[in-house]
């Protein structure tokens, strides 16, 4: 893997070599380097709010149950059975004080603890059930609701990690009066053909909203949203810059065309919702001041913690994480998220907006899908004839860089590429 | 005398079938345009979550919860070859069967049916929907008409099945 530049980084050009999208090698690797380095999302604390309350689901690759244990912490095992290794929890989400594990009865409590061994006198006396409770990640730590896990003993402390990434989670979470967010019910789990990297790059680049999305642009212009690019040196109907946040996070940050539940009313939302919208404005205002209020509900943000969480503040909040299944093939997994006092009205308005453009099923999203599997379907078997994917723009520029520009995919790639390169295996 | 409005007190499972079968082939063929005059003016057209097959899609994530006007903007943007995950189209083959009218009211029919809907894209890729429909059917101008569609899948989750870009 040394001999070959993974990323090309010059003066006034940015390449990216296509081999990093197909090569099982690579995969391999960036599960070690990458993934296994780095603090990966799990879930919100919203998803197990009672004591004993879990879901499993995979997480780098590896099956776990994330819960609530006894004592109210948010809390993640392997979800191996210390014994022999089945899976202890085959269900997807419920309560449960005891996950006995069905195979031959071994049976843990909420806080991991190994309870029951049938016929435990028959093991030697040096068995003690205290050496084997359910296994943790080394590193379980979380940010305002949202817990990740790190498979380095080593790793920095999650806030540190999360570098200036903090400030757009703040934003986000600035919409709910009580500074509590959650999870809404309801996930859309899909597989896309195509690497990975491609779904980071997609979700905050904006340079294809024009001609991926037109049709979604048609969309609300027919319901009546107004938009008009704010000058010639704007591609975009409206201003917003892309923005490295450290570590690998950046941001996109941009002045809001498409409404926001929160709260900024477009006639997509129909005029009963109007009153609602104007109430939450309200309540924002009066809680921050005219100027915070503004910040969250008149721009819209993307933004990615590296390496593969998408926090999406634009018509709707949408979390979106995805791990490889293959180099040509990814697992999404993604959920609405809102003020957990959220009434009624705004819930409906709120993730009625999610659908006019987020998910398998959405205006938009699904032209996205095409435009990665696509591209997989374009490299996968050209890669080394056509080695390099052309990532420079913005780079001639100085001081603010566009959304439409590439600085902000730069900074993922870049990150990725030095891991790659020191990574411990 | 008063004259009975037009209901569904006498619709057989027969006419039914005879219907789900007319809106198949219509999606089939991508003949649009006479799908949605099939639908009433508050016609729902929903595909709910995986993992919350039975939820309200005022509280519940789904993949698709549209009203009419979402209906028709979909119908719109299907019909663009800019909708970009349907162009070139898929082609499409369902299969309706164990078709059961459900419920009946004044002016209402329940009705549930199964289907298979194949999904055929380049490269050989065929994409499997199993699932349930729920309608809700009224008669009105002259024939039945759908006033609420909502196709359930069984699938633990989407998975591969990857899209509901078309009509399912």
């Amino acid at each position: 893997m040394n001999d070959r530049p993974l990323v090309l980084n010059e003066a006034d050009s940015f390449r990216v070599n296509r081999a990093t999208m197909v090569d099982p090698e690579i995969l391999e690797l960036e599960r070690r380097r990458v993934f296994d380095a780095c603090w990966i999302y799990v879930g919100h604390e919203s998803e197990v709010r009672a004591p004993g309350d879990f879901r499993t689901r995979t997480v780098c690759g590896r099956p776990v149950i994330f819960c609530r244990d006894s004592k109210g912490a948010a809390r993640v095992f392997l979800n191996t059975c210390r014994h022999r290794g089945a899976m202890v929890c085959r269900e997807t989400e419920g309560n449960a004080r005891i996950h006995t594990c069905f195979y031959h009865g071994w049976s843990y409590d909420r806080d991991g603890r190994l309870d029951g061994v049938p016929g435990e006198k028959d093991y030697p006396p040096s068995f003690r059930k205290s050496d084997f409770g359910l296994m943790e990640p080394p590193r379980v730590e979380s940010y305002r609701g949202f817990v990740f896990l790190c498979f380095d003993p080593g790793a920095v402390p999650l806030v540190e990690y999360l570098a200036g990434a903090k400030e757009y989670i703040d934003l986000v979470i600035d919409q709910s009066p009580s500074g509590q967010m959650e999870v809404i019910q309801g996930t859309q789990d899909y597989e896309i053909r195509a690497n990975w990297k491609l779904l980071v790059e997609n979700s905050f680049d904006d340079y294809h909203l024009l001609t991926t999305h037109s049709t979604w642009l048609d969309y609300l212009k027919n319901a009546g949203v107004k938009m008009q690019r704010p000058d010639r040196d704007h591609l975009l109907p409206s201003h917003g810059v892309g923005k490295p946040l450290g570590n690998g996070h950046a941001t996109t940050d941009n002045v809001n065309f498409r409404g926001r539940p929160v709260a900024k009313w477009i006639p997509v939302y129909g005029e009963a919702a109007k009153p609602e919208i104007e109430r939450i404005r309200s309540e924002l205002v009066a809680r921050l001041g005219e100027a915070r209020a503004a910040r969250v509900a008149d721009t819209n943000r993307n933004l990615i913690v590296f390496p593969n969480l998408l926090l999406a503040d634009g018509s709707s909040v949408t979390i979106r994480t995805f791990y490889p299944v293959a180099p040509d093939r990814m697992r999404v997994r993604a959920w609405a998220l809102g003020p957990r006092e959220e009434t009624p009205a705004a819930r409906a308005i709120r993730l009625d907006a999610f659908l006019t453009f987020y998910g398998p099923g959405g205006l938009a999203t699904p032209d996205d899908v095409e435009a990665l599997e696509a591209v997989q379907a374009g490299i996968a078997a050209t890669y080394r004839e056509v080695p390099w994917s052309v990532m420079s723009r913005g780079m001639a520029k100085t001081g603010e860089q566009l959304n439409s520009d590439e600085l902000h995919l730069r900074a993922f790639w870049l990150q990725w590429e030095k891991l790659m390169r020191a990574g411990r295996d | 005398m008063k004259k009975r409005p037009a209901g569904v007190a006498r619709t057989t499972r027969a006419q039914v079938e005879e219907f789900l079968f007319h809106e198949a082939a219509l999606l089939d063929e991508w003949r649009l345009d006479e799908w949605l005059a099939l639908l009433t003016g508050d016609a729902r057209y929903e595909v709910p979550s995986n993992d919350r097959p039975d939820a309200d899609p005022a509280s519940t994530l789904f993949t698709i919860a549209d009203d009419i006007e979402r209906i028709r903007g979909r119908i719109t943007r299907l019909k663009d070859k800019n909708a970009h995950a349907e162009f070139p189209r898929s082609r499409t083959r369902r299969l309706i069967s164990n078709v059961r009218v459900v419920g009946r009211s004044a002016g209402e029919l329940r009705v549930e049916a199964n289907f298979v809907v194949y999904r055929f894209r380049r490269d050989g890729s065929v994409r499997e929907y199993v699932g349930r429909y729920r309608y809700e059917l009224r008669a009105e101008r002259g024939g039945l008409r759908i006033a609420r569609r909502r196709a359930v899948l069984d699938a633990m989750e989407l998975g591969s099945m990857g899209l509901v870009s078309f009509i399912l």
